[in-house]
């Protein structure tokens, strides 16, 4: 499969006061025409700037570094501000977190649906508002004709993120990044969204890069699954290769955290990770998870590679396949009684 | 719509009927208009039946209420010093001050609105220093001191512009560049603060992950949403102009409003005076109205 987006390297680094911290530690991955590629790890780890760093949104004191950043062909690196415009939007469109603000709050829904299009491509008003009303009832959206004429704050948080989906959608991207699309969304309808996202990812064929707590989701649409951990990847493989055997340990803690539909019971209390993420700020040398791993051991302080099984399963742990593979069996016997 | 719009009417007359009533008093009691026209020669006898005469012996409610009967119906009665009506003598000078605060307006926000944008797009950067620094200069000139300093240069010593009068339109745009840039700073600040709140919206990077150039992102998303308590602050500026233009007016001998109010006062001609202070009222009032409005079809979420 052709790779659509290469990353390689991948740092962010953002002054604070004297010291640096740095949020994205050199993160490579990379995304085929058509995949899903799923980023989890909790709050924190980089995730947002990460995909940021790729749009080219960072905020202005963050500096991004990277030995490769290559998307469709176009060095994202030495990109001008303009080539960089006729990607955003266009061929690389990005859904953000906050659906509640995201939208201009002086402009109607079909105004800025519409924008994106006339801006990018050489289409007519009536081309483009078509293309709105498409899409609005593509995202599930009832009477998109009338919403055409309404204002964001007429519109509820899960219909104004299912907007934000069909702007995104606009200008039929090659691929689409959702930063946590549906965190602030009502729990209700948070997997819909995602499942959506998904169905319409397989329809019209892109790219997805989707970063998101839902693990139960990402077992579900995920080709690919990304574990971010401190600023960096931690475990990276096939959605299969990762659930059957989550070869690095914050990734099994992440598991362990998870409700098992039938599994776990309403109410039923569930494990989190001990312990805390480690300042950015500075450098971390060795393993960034040993203060919470309960298989530190000598050696971690200094453990710094990524190994991998040779069937492009990577993970960083001091620990090699065979050792791993031991607790893994442990592991899964023990999901339900998980500590 | 139609309630809310009754209800601020409403509101704007008994602000004007307040406003008449102090201003009533206030004349009445601050000089006794009828011995400063009879002059200091002028025996008791005299002073008395000239008042008899002005209809000023009555008890100042009873006037008052005389007053303000008429001045509903628009006769704001007669100039103690011209033979003419107050509202001819008013509406004979309104459009000269009428131009200026419109020039001035239109200084005030060609200076303010790119000053306070460039500053915001470059804060605490020496952009932003430098457009501060100019602002904070018209404010701390008082406006006829620098209408005084235009005029000597350019008009004295150049002699690009007229100095002053007001026959034709050249003779506005000095006394207009005082009085705008005089009133340019708590705009531009306000500029300045509302686009950098703006500008760090998640809208505006949503603007910027559709691919827009800076000046439409600039342009069309957030300058919209920044100017929206800019409307209602300059409509007040506004108003201050209209109001205030009394020292600007006299400095470059304008033939305005204002003008006519510091003649009025140095000559008592209180029916004059009084006429103009209602005026300026309601050209207040109208001004907060209009902001109102203005601000509604700004922001969808006020418009209903
Ligand atoms: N503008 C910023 N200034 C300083 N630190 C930031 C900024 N944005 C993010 N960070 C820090 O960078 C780290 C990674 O942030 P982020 O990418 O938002 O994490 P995630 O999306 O995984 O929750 C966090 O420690 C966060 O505090
Ligand atoms: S390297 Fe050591 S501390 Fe880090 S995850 Fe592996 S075993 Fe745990
Ligand atoms: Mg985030």
């Amino acid at each position: 499969m052709s790779k659509i987006l290469e990353v390689e390297n991948l740092r962010v680094d953002i002054p604070v006061g004297k010291q640096t911290l740095h949020a994205v530690r050199g993160i490579s991955f990379s995304l085929s025409k058509g995949e899903t590629l799923c980023v989890v790890g909790e709050s924190g780890c980089g995730k947002s700037l990460t995909s940021l760093a790729i749009m080219g949104l960072l905020p202005s004191a963050a500096k991004r570094t990277a030995d490769k950043l290559h998307f469709d062909g176009v060095d994202l690196l030495s990109a001008s501000n303009r080539k960089m415009q006729k990607i955003r939007g266009n061929r690389l469109s990005m859904i953000f977190q906050e659906p509640m603000t995201s939208l201009n709050p002086a402009y109607t829904i079909g105004d800025q649906l519409m924008e994106v299009m006339l801006w990018h491509q050489n289409v007519t008003k009536a081309k483009a508002h078509e293309r709105a009303v498409y899409l609005l009832e593509k995202v599930g959206i009832t009477g998109a004709a009338k919403r055409m004429k309404q204002y964001p704050h007429q519109l509820s948080g899960g219909l104004r993120q299912r907007v934000m989906i069909a702007m995104s959608l606009m200008c039929g991207p090659t691929v689409i990044m959702a930063d946590e699309p549906t965190t602030a969304l009502d729990v209700t309808i948070q997997a819909q969204i995602l499942l959506l996202l998904s169905e319409l990812q397989r329809e019209f064929e892109m790219g997805l890069v989707l970063i998101t707590h839902d693990l139960g989701v990402v077992a579900r649409i995920a080709d690919r699954v990304m574990v971010m951990y401190a600023g960096e990847v931690v475990e990276q493989g096939t959605a299969k290769a990762v659930f059957e055997a989550p070869l690095h340990p914050y990734t099994r803690g992440l598991l362990e955290c998870m409700p098992i539909p039938g599994k776990t019971k309403p109410g039923h209390h569930l494990g989190s990770i001990p312990g805390i993420v480690p300042s950015l700020i500075g450098e971390i040398a060795g393993c960034a998870f040993r203060d919470r791993c309960r298989h530190a051991r000598e050696g971690c302080e200094s453990f710094d590679r990524l190994r991998h099984d040779g069937k492009n399963h990577y993970w960083r742990c001091i620990m090699d396949e065979q050792e791993t593979r031991g607790h893994l069996a442990k592991f899964t016997a023990g999901t339900e009684a998980a500590t | 719509m139609i309630g809310y719009l009754s209800q601020r009417l409403a509101l704007a007359f008994l602000v004007c009927l307040t406003v008449s009533l102090i201003t009533f008093f206030l004349l009445t009691s601050s000089g006794d208009v009828v011995s400063a026209i009879a002059g200091e020669e002028a025996t008791p006898e005299q002073i008395a039946a000239l008042r008899r005469e002005l209809g000023l012996d009555a008890h100042w409610t009873v006037r008052y209420l005389e007053w303000l009967g008429n001045a509903l119906r628009g006769d704001f009665g007669n100039s103690l010093f011209f033979r003419e009506t107050v509202a001819d003598l008013i509406m004979h000078r309104l459009p000269n001050t009428l131009q200026l605060a419109g020039m001035s307006l239109a200084v005030m926000l060609s200076l303010s609105l790119p000053l306070g944008m460039l500053a915001a797009f470059r804060p605490n950067t020496w952009v932003d220093r430098l457009a501060l620094s100019i602002a904070v200069m018209g404010q701390a000139m008082p406006n006829f001191w620098f209408g005084l300093i235009l005029m000597v240069v350019f008009a004295l010593n150049l002699g690009w512009l007229p100095p002053s009068g007001s026959g034709t339109n050249w003779h506005f745009i000095l006394p207009a560049i005082a009085l705008g840039y005089y009133a340019t700073p708590p705009v531009m600040r306000l500029t300045r603060a509302g686009m950098i709140e703006v500008l760090g919206t998640d809208y505006i990077r949503t603007a910027r992950a559709k691919g827009l150039s800076t000046t439409r992102v600039l342009f069309k998303h957030a300058l919209r949403n920044a100017i929206i308590p800019v409307v209602a602050l300059t409509a007040v500026q506004f108003g201050n102009m209209l109001g205030g233009s009394v020292v600007i007016e006299t400095v470059f001998g304008i033939q305005g409003v204002g003008y006519l109010a510091w003649e009025s006062i140095t000559r008592l001609d209180v029916p004059v005076v009084q006429a103009i202070m209602i005026l300026v009222a309601i050209a207040y009032i109208t001004l907060v109205l209009v902001s109102d409005v203005l601000n509604a079809w700004l922001d969808p979420k006020i418009r209903k």
